[in-house]
């Protein structure tokens, strides 16, 4: 996992949410693109942050997470996307699931409402497979520690350290009926991380009562890294 | 592995989508042309594989067919019989 700091000048701004394609071009002309979720709160500077995971088959992200130096460039596309986006005026409550390398895009939504003020009623459930596993952890355990208004709460669902007491299953139905907001409260849901994740959070949220025009999925397929 | 976990969702699409038309379209409306279910079209399935010169956008309520994109030799050709019809807004990103 490693997070890369962008300088693109004239970048328009960006919502969070929103992604950009990254494309490599090899000296053979021979091209691969791949989607990256921002990372970064929307700001007034030009600078973007992606959070990449390296798959080792992959094509695009050993490059991205191992060879890239300071001072390279890329090729970049975007912002792109106006359907997995949040906004201030979109308020909340908001619920955040995440599973995996599936926080990146929900950490720029968690960020921008902490610039705004950190007001907005926040849950954020995070699975991830241990401990180690969590990316940005400590600027989670920050940011919920300023206040009442969010909650973070994680499951580990491979390994977990002596002494855990949070969750250790994988996101399920009885899960997001404890933490999540009740349906009555309406909150605005975005779901993001492996399709299988997803799939799966989205069908409980709706069996739970949940509305499902309220209920925003990014998925992260098999689209090769 | 199933089929279904092969998809993403259509908000994947935009990059290639925003080629073609001038706006974002993640958040247009569509029509599905077969049981008539609305959404938007990043909330529908997308199917997109690495090097594929082109994507299948399906409908997330039927899995029929709303819009197939090539992008090969130049050209963008664009299928578009699954949808009845696609509702842009004026201002990307507005709600």
């Amino acid at each position: 996992m490693r997070t890369l700091v962008l300088a693109v000048p004239g970048w328009p701004g960006h919502l969070a949410g929103q992604h950009v394609d990254v494309r490599l071009t090899a000296d053979d002309g021979y091209q691969a693109e791949r989607s990256y979720s921002i990372a970064s709160a929307p700001s007034a500077n030009d600078r973007l942050a992606l959070t990449v995971e390296r798959l080792d088959d992959g094509e695009v992200s050993p490059y991205l997470a191992g060879e890239l130096r300071i001072g390279d460039t890329l090729e970049l596309r975007g912002p792109i996307g106006g359907y997995f986006v949040w906004d201030i005026a979109m308020g909340g409550p908001l619920l955040l699931v995440a599973g995996g390398s599936g926080i990146c895009p929900l950490m720029a939504m968690l960020r921008l409402r902490q610039s705004a003020g950190g007001t907005v009623p926040t849950r954020l459930l995070y699975s991830s497979r241990s401990l180690e596993d969590v990316i940005y952890r400590d600027e989670l355990d920050a940011l919920a520690a300023m206040g009442s208004s969010l909650e973070v709460i994680h499951t580990l669902t491979r390994e977990q350290p002596p002494g855990w007491e949070g969750f250790h299953r994988r996101i399920d139905a009885a899960m997001l009926s404890a933490v999540g907001w009740p349906p009555t409260d309406r909150p605005l849901i975005f779901v993001c991380g492996p399709t299988p994740l997803v799939e799966s959070v989205a069908d409980a949220l709706v069996n739970l009562g949940h509305e499902p025009a309220r209920i925003k999925t990014e998925r992260f397929g098999p689209t090769g890294g | 592995m199933s089929e279904q976990q092969f998809h993403l969702d259509g908000n994947a699409a935009g990059g290639l989508l925003q080629e073609v038309f001038v706006h974002d379209i993640t958040d247009a409306r569509g029509a599905c042309a077969a049981c008539g279910a609305v959404g938007e079209m990043g909330a529908q399935h997308l199917y997109m594989f690495p090097l594929a010169p082109g994507a299948v956008l399906r409908c997330a309520a039927c899995e029929g067919v709303l819009m197939v994109v090539v992008h090969a030799g130049g050209r963008f050709r664009l299928g578009l019989r699954g949808l009845a019809w696609l509702e842009m807004k004026e201002t990307p990103g507005s709600s």
